[in-house]
């Protein structure tokens, strides 16, 4: 119908079927950000009725199964219950009990698109669909669907005043998981070789990328793969395959969340220190250590930034969308060569496991991948002199050769030790030194050839600043607007990564005030500013959500008009659909 | 190997097929503490590589942290190295191999890097049947730091401080053979006319052929309570059978009695033929391998030899059904998909 949607899956870290929640927020302004406070709760948990009833806001609905009445404890004055008796339908229309339980879901899908006024012929459409390969289950379905409308007409008003109408405005929108798009990327910047170890919320990047390449990258005539996929013993393990495959001149990634980068930290040092290329998305979820495996967060930005003991720091790429994860985790192999270094990319379990509205995947045809200074055996037979680890370019990214290159030239001994130009074993202070210098030029390097933040407005109009990353986007500039309408003005600037160039610098210098959002409660994005342009904190306002939800836009207004206490937030609430 | 290498070498050294020297396949000048084990075995390592004509270029040497951890810088410095992190060569090796199956992959580890910091990888590595060399310097001892005993310091060995090992130690080479491994070797560092056969055999092995190498410590664990010494090794060594290597297409010219040779063909043609056999030695029965292992040890006695061996093995990228182009040759046109199959996903997200 071309509406607007942002679904979220709710599920605790179980595998023997607690209550998980699906919620979706259908917008018709395109707010993507999750709002909270639910205006239409569909029971099906008996588990969950009492926290479910309570969760609707106030002149909300309750839809519920009333094959059996509801506890009149739970009777609430202030919401509309609508109850459908589902399970005693099934038992009338449908002989196979096992079916009741799947058909009974049809029946309140066919109940909404009544009270909500969904076009039942777009539902219709997607059912065929899903049974496409099951035709004999369609009729079934339908059945079920006519059977939820027919009791709303009998015993109900509708369509609530609460109703969906056709907007057609989606367009050319894609809806996808970021850990597929994630994968995909991978796919399509030539990644060879993929080692991991499961863990929520990062499992679903590898098995999209088992799934796609299985499709796209196996050769037609002998049905080899072009790729390989190990699944570790660990997360050690994983990045070691990684950083041993890049060493070998293959595109290799692994895909972790927080507890597995812990993990990693060792081997990040290294391939930082010995300059290999390697790609890691992480989707982060709630920390620390266990934390809360199934909520989401943006709290590893520290961790990833400053992975490894030593003077270490990674490039870091923060994307918002599933479009952000396809485009990023490609440009990441891209940079990750280009620079000899590990690159992150940090989505979260919301972008990662929850479809998203997107706009549709690009990939330019005549795009090559940029492998970096690699030399190849005609390359060495011209080089009068190389070293492994000199500056010959002054922007401190040496040449490096791959294994079996060259029969008599470019082979060099790669180690996490101190070593001077030519790679050999060194412990003298200065060639120690220059090459601790010459990383940090490097790092100069890439703070020019990361992505440069996205700033919302052609020209300043406030002297006070948003800064936002990743997933809270949606929330963020849903925020603007509701700052505006109360008259706070703000200017907005959207991290796309670390390190920070000097748009970064200079957008923070020209305001008085920044409110720093974030998904973490140690305001980490608002330390790694202070750290790295020495920022005076004062000037840097943390505003922050970490209860392993989504943040939402009521949240960030809530926090910003505490420095505008002469104004309040329109609408009661604030929570505009 | 010694710390004075002579500058001068005879113009007409002998040289392989390939038509390098011996001098060739050699390193830098070890550092390792004078009478070292492990400079011994990199000494084999050279003249295996060195008789098998492997152009350097085609053998990546890999290691993790530690004194035999070093050795990959004293011997051949014409290949590409890697000393990765402690206990982790094998994810790295893993890895390597899986960007390009066709160079020849040498990992070097100590009993520290693999029995202790390293087992989790050294165990699954072996169990993909990765196709490597894997050698331990086997020493019973932390050198690096001072002599500490390791997890494969015999009970109640004793150390140079006087102190016995309260603690089992682990024989890797039982381990191996008890978790699958293809190819399971043992021998000691000062017996090169075993130990040179068994590094070529083991390199023409596709799969993960472990060779146990018990390498004396001399500044650590080299005194007479240790049953790492070099004395005791020697009065306790016990052959399952001498090892030739005999490439591809080559002639078997030693000959023995019947009954006490055993050939077998690897997966490329060449052949390891085991002579002298001892009484009833058969390296392809694993249940024999393994109990004969226990046997020895029971005895006090160090078997060494080819222990247990099965020619033909599918090694990871067989299990991965991975093309047979290396994958870090494959370019865009073998990679990216294109456009057209991208708008068709987007279309099905639709």
């Amino acid at each position: 119908m071309g509406i607007p949607v942002t679904p979220k899956n709710i599920f605790p870290s179980n595998i023997q079927g607690l209550p998980t929640w699906y919620e979706v927020r259908v917008s018709e302004n395109g707010y993507l950000g999750r709002r909270a406070g639910i205006d239409m709760v569909v029971s099906v948990n008996p588990q969950s009725l009492a926290g479910d009833v309570k969760s609707v806001r106030p002149g909300g609905y309750f839809l519920y199964d009333s094959s059996r009445p509801l506890d009149k404890n739970l009777h609430r004055d202030d919401i509309h219950f609508i109850g459908i008796p589902m399970i005693r339908m099934c038992q009338q229309h449908f002989e196979s009990p096992r079916t009741h339980q799947l058909l009974k879901n049809m029946i309140y899908v066919g109940a909404l698109t009544a009270l909500l006024n969904i076009d039942i012929e777009v539902v219709k459409e997607l059912v065929a669909l899903q049974f496409k390969k099951k035709e004999k289950l369609i009729p079934p379905n339908y059945q079920a669907l006519d059977l939820g409308i027919q009791y709303i007409h009998d015993h109900y008003e509708y369509p609530l005043h609460i109703r969906l109408e056709r907007r057609d405005k989606n367009g050319d929108s894609i809806l996808m998981n970021g850990n597929t798009a994630c994968a995909l990327g991978a796919i399509y910047a030539g990644a060879t070789v993929a080692a991991w170890y499961p863990i929520t919320p990062s499992t679903s990047v590898v098995d999209a990328f088992d799934k796609y390449a299985r499709r796209l990258r196996t050769d037609p005539a002998t049905g080899k793969k072009k790729y390989a996929i190990v699944q570790s013993e660990d997360e050690l393990a994983a990045i070691g395959v990684v950083i041993g495959a890049s060493w070998n001149g293959a595109r290799a990634f692994t895909a972790t969340s927080g507890p597995g980068v812990s993990l990693m930290n060792e081997f990040l040092g290294l391939a930082y220190f010995a300059e290999i290329p390697a790609v890691l998305i992480d989707v982060q979820r709630g920390g620390p250590s266990t934390g809360m495996p199934t909520r989401t967060q943006q709290s590893d930005i520290l961790l990833a930034a400053y992975a490894s003991h030593g003077d270490t720091k990674h490039p870091l790429l923060f994307p918002s969308t599933p479009k952000d994860c396809f485009d990023m985790t490609a440009d990441a192999f891209d940079l990750a060569e280009r620079l000899q270094t590990p690159v992150l990319v940090m989505t979260d379990l919301d972008l990662g496991m929850n479809d998203h509205m997107s706009p549709p995947f690009h990939w330019d045809e005549s795009r090559r991948y940029d492998r970096g200074k690699v030399l190849s055996a005609e390359d060495l037979d011209k080089a009068k002199e190389w070293g492994r680890y000199r500056d010959v370019d002054g922007d401190g990214i040496p040449y490096r050769t791959i294994p079996g290159t060259h029969p008599t030239k470019g082979s060099f001994f790669t180690r996490g030790s101190s070593k001077d130009e030519y790679a050999r074993y060194t412990e003298d202070a200065d060639a120690y030194r220059r090459n601790m210098d010459r990383l940090l030029k490097k790092w100069d390097t890439a703070r020019e050839i990361v992505p440069a933040p996205e700033l919302f407005q052609e020209h300043d109009r406030s002297k006070e600043g948003i800064i936002f990353f990743g997933t809270s986007a949606y929330s963020a500039l849903e925020a603007t607007e509701q700052l505006e309408a109360v008259g706070v003005q703000t200017d907005a600037m959207r991290l796309k990564a670390f390190p920070f160039n000097d748009t970064v610098r200079d957008f923070i210098e020209r305001h008085e005030r920044i409110y720093v959002i974030e998904q973490n409660r140690d305001a980490q994005m608002r330390s790694l500013l202070m750290i790295e342009l020495g920022i005076d904190p004062k000037k840097l306002i943390p505003v922050l959500n970490y209860d392993g939800f989504p943040i939402t836009a009521a949240t960030i207004v809530q926090q910003i008009l505490k420095y505008h206490p002469a104004l309040q937030p329109t609408g009661g609430n604030g929570v505009p659909v | 190997m010694t710390y004075l290498r002579p500058k001068f070498r005879h113009p007409e050294l002998p040289r392989n097929a390939r038509g390098y020297t011996r001098q060739y396949y050699e390193g830098a000048l070890s550092t390792l503490c004078a009478g070292c084990g492990h400079d011994s075995i990199s000494g084999a390592i050279i003249q295996a590589c060195f008789e098998m004509a492997i152009e350097p270029h085609r053998l990546a040497k890999l290691s993790g942290i530690g004194c035999s951890s070093k050795t990959p810088t004293y011997f051949l410095g014409n290949s590409h190295g890697f000393n990765s992190v402690h206990g982790r060569m094998p994810s790295v090796a893993t890895g390597a191999n899986l960007a390009n199956r066709d160079l020849i992959y040498l990992g070097v580890s100590g009993d520290g890097d693999t029995a202790s910091i390293g087992m989790g990888q050294f165990v699954h590595a072996l169990r993909r049947n990765l196709n490597i060399t894997y050698i331990v310097m086997n020493n019973g001892c932390y050198g690096l730091t001072k002599g500490q005993d390791s997890a494969t310091a015999d009970e109640g060995s004793v150390n140079k401080a006087g102190i016995a090992n309260p603690f089992q130690g682990i024989d890797l080479a039982g381990l191996a053979i008890e978790l699958g491994a293809t190819f399971v070797a043992r021998s000691f560092s000062g017996d090169r006319e075993q130990l040179i056969p068994m590094i070529k055999a083991a390199m023409a092995h596709e799969g993960f052929a472990f060779i146990d190498v018990l390498s004396p410590c001399v500044t650590f664990n080299n005194n007479p309570g240790s049953t790492k010494s070099y004395d005791f090794v020697r009065q306790h060594i016990e052959a399952t059978a001498a090892v030739d290597y005999i490439p591809e297409k080559s002639e078997i010219t030693t000959e023995y009695e019947e009954g006490t040779s055993k050939v077998i063909r690897l997966h490329d043609d060449s052949l390891v033929q085991l002579h002298k056999l001892a009484l009833g030695w058969d390296p392809s029965d694993r249940g024999l391998a393994f109990a004969r292992l226990h046997e020895s040890r029971a005895r006090g006695e160090i078997l060494t030899g080819i222990i247990y061996l099965e020619p033909q093995t599918r090694d990871l990228h067989n299990m991965l059904n991975t093309v047979a182009q290396p994958l870090n040759t494959l370019r865009e046109e073998d990679l990216c998909p294109g456009i057209a199959a991208l708008e068709q996903i987007n279309e099905e997200n639709r």
